[in-house]
């Protein structure tokens, strides 16, 4: 056990845990951002995707002693009004069913559009790839994040 | 569903939040996330189902539990259309369990807004009634002069009282009976067939706590429980010295053949499991050569009593130009919700307190009740909104496992499956095959035999008065369902999630040996079906042709571009008519679906924009499943235990769908399922059309060229 400071949403937290606890855990049970979820723990369905000094990363598989200080943001963080561009995009289309895996749909979607302002359709699928929706949404996560390129 | 309104619950008055209550809250579809509401002093129950604030806000419950089939938006919508009340003045809460209330509180066979249509109806109008009534009696007129618009009744000289006027009245009259309350005519409705954003959208964007598994409470603790590996076998012994060890972990405990390490918090309880040390009694076990064999024996057994029987099949084939005879198989499945099975259970010397995501509460709490040798009524069960169901959550296992460790730990506890967990230790869609034979004689299907075999399918394994049924003068539907020690139970469409994909193949063949489109030939059964039918007819003849005609229209159908293949699928299931036209191309030489066109009827919409994501969703799952889904087991063991192995559909993979609702003012029928049984069938047939081979067994992916 070790005490870490992290910075999560722009905030510097301190966590008590041992160094292999992925940050997923970390944030749901010792911060209690309970937003990203756990569907696989092995960085298959990115239902856990965050940023990690922006960049998409599956939290179940990062552990707490290997950050440093990058910046996490969590879907709690992504917006101060749940109002980023893929957020609106996501509620103008409807996406979700279940809703489970959407946090983790939008913040690859996030992280893509950051990198790339204007992907096409191939560079869409391709980043969201990593992303299982079990409930076949992907027809309107498609869509939600063009509405989210042209809005942005 | 009835309700069960009694008059205590019309005179209850509660005053739930303190007076002048400033909210952040978002409303449906027409809101910006910086909108507030402000919430009335006090509340005034009309019913079990809707409370009416003193400023003219509603609270309407959502009797079902949420599994992403969106009902939580469209049963309040139901009620809303009644009542006459502005959407934007809607709150929905998920109701409680409460069987005195409510009936079928359940999320399964697509029949949540079937079963709840006309008393959700009657709940909103008998409301609306008395308001009428309260405001009949302040203004001293006949009830039978006013009306009633988006929260307000009018009288004739136009003057308006808002429900949060009457509210307090109303709350105290008497009850008029569900005859005496007029429906609306489906012709006025003017909420129901429009789009209505899903209630709980706003949460979900922002990973708000909706889930069971976000579930946190004051001295909650986390298990992780370890299970027999494979179906068959028992616990001899365990070790638990290193998971004792492992920072967090507070106790292990065992119960029956599980073990369960309780810990501080979800990672330390996962670990401290992986660390347990356990040996096991090897019982009988059972694997896929065994079930292989099984199946393909009793393909060729006869059955004591036919499903149905029509004609004489053996006198059909006798007499045919030609018979062909295929075998479908398909695998045992798991249901892969994404939010892995949990519970949390609090018992308590004087309670018990359940809480999660759960299909079925009724029966889970008599599950509970009987388990714990508790009375039912000193049991709760609260539903969360669930990350997927698929007929997974209806078996309350693991609410039972969190009942059990919260007896012997004296905590409330939070059980949490493993990917790995749910994906060995679940219930499973029972493997099954299919022998078609069919006897054709100058270019029609004279003869048609059908042999299913299903593990532990309820009895029966096939649909035999479902098409084509009626439409061959000789039929014959034989079904066998043997025993396994591999735990099943029904899975997204039960039986017609595999059924519909060989049928509708099956009949693809059949109409090429007939020197048939694929379409005309189904056209001609439904037609015979119609109009010379052998035996009964337990489908809507003209609702079927009315799909299939659709499809092929909006599909275009037969005049594809160069490259592009079509393949038709057709199917009834849940009250629901459905036809799809898969597209494919090739890509390299390997087959890509790239468009799915769907026809449905299932009567009245009540919000398009949820049920174009149901259609979808179907069409998306039923590609998927066929496509990819490989599963086994060896020595009742699970060959796959998470997702980098097993393949479930992804992003790219995934077809673009295109669906057109039959318009129509029939009652609505069920639409979580319907689209998903048509899929499979609809792209085997399209890859044949592409030159590849027939599709007999699932998954496709699997068959020999295929790919490449």
């Amino acid at each position: 056990m070790a005490t870490y400071t992290i910075n999560v949403n722009g905030k510097k937290r301190e966590v008590d845990a041992d160094p292999d606890t992925p940050l997923l855990w970390v944030l749901r049970d010792h911060l209690g951002l309970v937003g990203t979820k756990y569907g696989c723990g092995v960085a298959s369905c990115g239902a856990c995707t965050i940023h990690l000094d922006g960049s998409a990363v599956r939290s179940c598989s990062v552990p707490v002693g290997a950050i440093e200080n990058q910046k996490i943001t969590s879907i709690e963080g992504l917006s101060e009004k749940g109002d980023h561009p893929v957020q609106l995009a996501w509620k103008e289309h409807d996406v979700p069913q279940c809703g489970y895996c959407q946090a983790g749909q939008i913040m690859s979607a996030s992280a893509l559009l950051k990198k790339n302002a204007n992907p096409t359709d191939d560079e869409i699928m391709g980043a969201m790839a990593g992303n299982i929706c079990r409930c076949g949404t992907y027809n309107r996560i498609n869509a939600a994040i063009k509405t989210a390129v042209k809005n942005s | 569903m009835n309700v069960k309104v009694n008059r205590r619950s019309f005179i209850q008055v509660s005053s739930l939040v303190s007076g002048g209550l400033v909210l952040g809250f978002s409303w449906g579809s027409c809101t910006r996330p910086e909108e507030v509401i402000v919430m009335p002093k006090e509340w005034f129950d009309l019913n079990g189902f809707l409370k009416i604030g003193d400023n003219g806000l509603v609270t309407i419950m959502s009797p079902n539990p949420e599994i992403g089939q969106n009902v939580k938006t469209a049963m309040p919508m139901i009620i809303a259309e009644e009542l006459d009340v502005d959407w934007k003045n809607v709150i929905v809460e998920q109701a409680p369990l409460n069987t005195d209330l409510f009936n079928r509180q359940v999320a399964g066979g697509s029949q949540s807004i079937r079963q709840g249509w006309t008393s959700l109806r009657t709940t909103g109008a008998t409301a609306k009634q008395m308001l009428i009534n309260a405001a009949a009696q302040k203004w001293e007129v006949e009830a039978s002069t006013l009306k009633a618009e988006k929260g307000f009744v009018i009288n004739s000289a136009g003057e308006k009282l808002g429900y949060g006027e009457l509210a307090s009245i109303a709350s105290g009259m008497e009850v008029p009976t569900s005859e005496s309350v007029k429906l609306k005519d489906p012709k006025d409705f003017t909420l129901i067939g429009t789009n209505v954003s899903n209630v709980d959208i706003d949460k979900i964007i922002t990973g708000k706590p909706l889930f069971g598994i976000d579930t946190k409470k004051e001295g909650m603790v986390y298990a992780s429980v370890l299970r027999p590996p494979s179906f068959g076998n028992s616990l001899k012994s365990v070790n638990d010295a290193e998971a004792r060890q492992v920072t967090g972990v507070s106790d292990v405990v065992q119960f029956g053949d599980k073990v369960a390490v309780i810990a501080s918090n979800s990672w330390a309880a996962m670990k401290g499991k992986k660390a347990l040390k356990a040996e096991w009694e090897n019982g009988e076990t059972e694997d896929t050569a065994f079930h292989d064999e099984e199946m393909m024996t009793l393909l060729n057994t006869k059955t004591d009593k036919p499903k149905r029987e029509e004609g004489n099949v053996e006198k059909g084939f006798a007499e045919a130009d030609e018979v062909i005879e295929r075998i479908y198989e398909a695998p045992f499945l798991p249901h892969n919700c994404l939010e892995p099975m949990n519970f949390y259970a609090d018992v308590r010397s004087d309670k018990v307190e359940l809480l999660g995501p759960i299909q079925t509460p009724a029966g889970t709490r008599k599950q509970v009740a009987d388990l714990l040798e508790r009375p039912e009524d000193e049991v709760s069960v609260d539903m969360t909104r669930m990350g997927g169901g698929f007929g997974r959550r209806l078996y309350g296992d693991f609410a039972l496992e969190a009942a059990e460790i919260s007896d012997k730990i004296k905590k409330p506890v939070q059980v949490l499956f493993t990917r790995e967990d749910d994906m060995t230790a679940g219930t499973y869609r029972p493997a099954s095959k299919y022998k078609f034979k069919a006897g054709i004689k100058d270019g029609r299907m004279t003869s048609y035999h059908l042999v299913g075999v299903g593990y532990d399918m309820w009895g029966n394994c096939t649909r035999h008065d479902n098409f084509p049924g009626g439409a061959v003068d000789n039929y014959l539907v034989e079904s066998h369902t043997p025993h396994t020690n591999i735990t099943t139970g029904a899975w997204r469409a039960p039986i017609t999630n595999f059924l519909a994909f060989a049928e509708q193949a099956f009949l693809d063949e059949v109409a090429e040996k007939c020197e048939k489109d694929p379409v005309e030939f189904r056209l001609e059964l439904f037609e015979k079906a119609k109009s010379n039918p052998a035996g009964k007819v337990e489908y809507d003849v003209d609702k079927s042709i009315g799909v299939i005609k659709l499809a092929a229209e909006k599909s275009n159908w037969g005049k594809s571009q160069d490259g592009v293949y079509q393949g038709f699928s057709t199917y009834y299931s849940h009250n629901t008519y459905v036809a799809e036209v898969a597209e494919v191309v090739l890509e390299n030489g390997s087959p890509k679906v790239q468009k799915v066109t769907c026809a449905i009827d299932c009567g009245i919409v009540v919000n398009p924009l949820g049920a174009l994501n149901q259609v979808e969703g179907g069409v998306v799952d039923g590609i998927g499943h066929a496509m990819y889904a490989d599963f086994s087991f060896e020595n009742g063991r699970a060959n796959h235990e998470n997702f980098n192995t097993f393949r479930l559909i992804r992003n790219p993979e995934a077809p673009k769908v295109e669906t057109h609702f039959v318009e129509s003012y029939n009652d609505p029928t069920g639409l979580g399922e319907p689209t998903l049984p048509p899929a499979g069938g609809a792209i085997a047939n399209a890859f044949a059309k592409a030159g590849k081979e027939r599709m007999y067994k699932q998954p496709f992916i699997q068959a020999k060229g295929l790919i490449g």
